[in-house]
């Protein structure tokens, strides 16, 4: 075996042995990693009261209340699998609406309720004119199309 | 690729292709920038702050895109000996690290309107932030060993260039494994979820940049080169 052979066997060797180290400490982190709770999260687990964390998820359509006060909102966080009620008392982000994603920062009361001290919104991978706003995305065939 | 290891050859290669990327890369550039600013529609939720778009993800895919080539030319280095390789690694380093930090910069700038921040510790920041971190330690690393190397890099400095590329995949994963702030991606191998009317100037930007990032490459090669060659003649007039 040459030598030019026997050095890429090694260097290949040890891509492999650091690609999989790296494999095992990602999924490894798969939890901690996590930059938010989502609400199904919250159920399975439990999170305490009063334990800060931030909570992710979409609003749900039709939640959205503002109360007397004119600077408290609720909402409802959902996941499709868990729902949560939330509260936020401040200015929300100009992408924070329902139907949309939200990451909240802030801890749970005693009632359950996510009191957020501050909100992020988070948008998903579609990008479109305003023209095509209200139409449904295919998945599977990247297709538009009207809502029902 | 033995063939091109004389850098005398290389030279007479890399002059005239030094041109034919500079021009075309810039001019692709401009058309793809003017086009995202003034011609597509604005996006339906975010409005006028997609435009940063053409700019963060050209940027985005040249940082990575440049490790990747620093690990190739590791292996060319480490593996078959190649003179050039270690030039090469050096020579993407710098301009690798200056799209990562343009890709940090304007992803911070779309994030303060868009999500209301400007920086979180989520996984996809946080491992770009790390490639950014390893190109300043390979630039380091590379400088302390110049003088041994030649004008190319280190052995230990390209074991470092493949060692790093571990975290290419984990940039590129990291907003489908972990929950992340950052969107996922939106070009998959299914297709686009940025829809025609909004994509076709990143395509431009992309290829432009591409471009650009290859021009400057082999600038900085032929000036590695011509640094080495004039360290090499003085070394040679002061012994004689």
């Amino acid at each position: 075996m040459k030598a030019k052979h026997q050095r890429l066997i090694l260097a290949l060797a040890a891509l492999v042995a650091l690609v999989g180290a790296a494999l095992l400490a990602a999924s490894a982190l798969r939890d901690e990693a996590a930059y938010f709770y989502a609400p199904a999260d919250v159920r399975t687990k439990g999170v305490e009261a009063g334990k800060a964390i931030r909570l992710g998820g979409m609003v749900v359509k039709g939640s959205l209340k503002h109360a007397p006060d004119g600077v408290t909102i609720h909402f409802d966080v959902t996941d499709g699998k868990a729902t949560v009620p939330a509260s936020f008392k401040g200015i929300a982000p100009d992408l924070f609406r329902e139907g949309s994603g939200v990451v909240a920062e802030g801890a749970f009361d005693r009632s359950g309720t996510f009191v957020a001290t501050n909100l992020l919104a988070k948008h998903d991978e579609r990008y479109m004119p305003r023209e095509l706003e209200g139409m449904n995305y295919n998945e599977t065939t990247h297709q538009m199309k009207a809502e029902q | 690729m033995h063939r091109f290891a004389n850098p005398a050859r290389f030279l007479n290669i890399a002059r005239p292709f030094t041109g034919w990327l500079f021009w075309p890369g810039l001019i692709l550039l401009a058309a793809g920038a003017g086009c995202g600013l003034f011609v597509t529609p604005p996006d339906y939720l975010q409005g006028e702050t997609v435009r940063i778009l053409y700019i963060h993800v050209p940027a985005a895919w040249l940082g990575m895109a440049g490790w990747g080539g620093i690990a190739v030319a590791a292996l060319m280095q480490l593996v078959w000996r190649h003179p050039l390789a270690a030039v090469a690694g050096r020579a993407i380093a710098v301009p690798g690290a200056l799209f990562t930090a343009i890709c940090l910069i304007t992803g911070s700038i779309w994030g303060r309107p868009t999500w209301g921040t400007w920086w979180e510790w989520d996984g996809r920041m946080t491992s770009m932030l790390v490639l950014f971190f390893l190109y300043l330690g390979y630039m380091a690393l590379a400088n302390a060993s110049a003088r041994q190397a030649q004008g190319g890099v280190s052995p230990t400095t390209a074991i470092f260039g493949l060692v790093g590329a571990v975290n290419i995949p984990i940039i590129n994963r990291s907003v489908v494994w972990w929950n992340s702030l950052h969107q996922g991606p939106s070009i998959t191998m299914r297709g686009s979820s940025i829809d025609m009317a909004l994509l076709w100037p990143l395509g431009l930007t992309l290829v432009g940049f591409t471009l650009l990032f290859a021009a400057i490459v082999l600038m900085r090669m032929r000036t590695i080169l011509a640094e080495a060659k004039a360290e090499a003649r003085m070394q040679r007039m002061a012994r004689g």
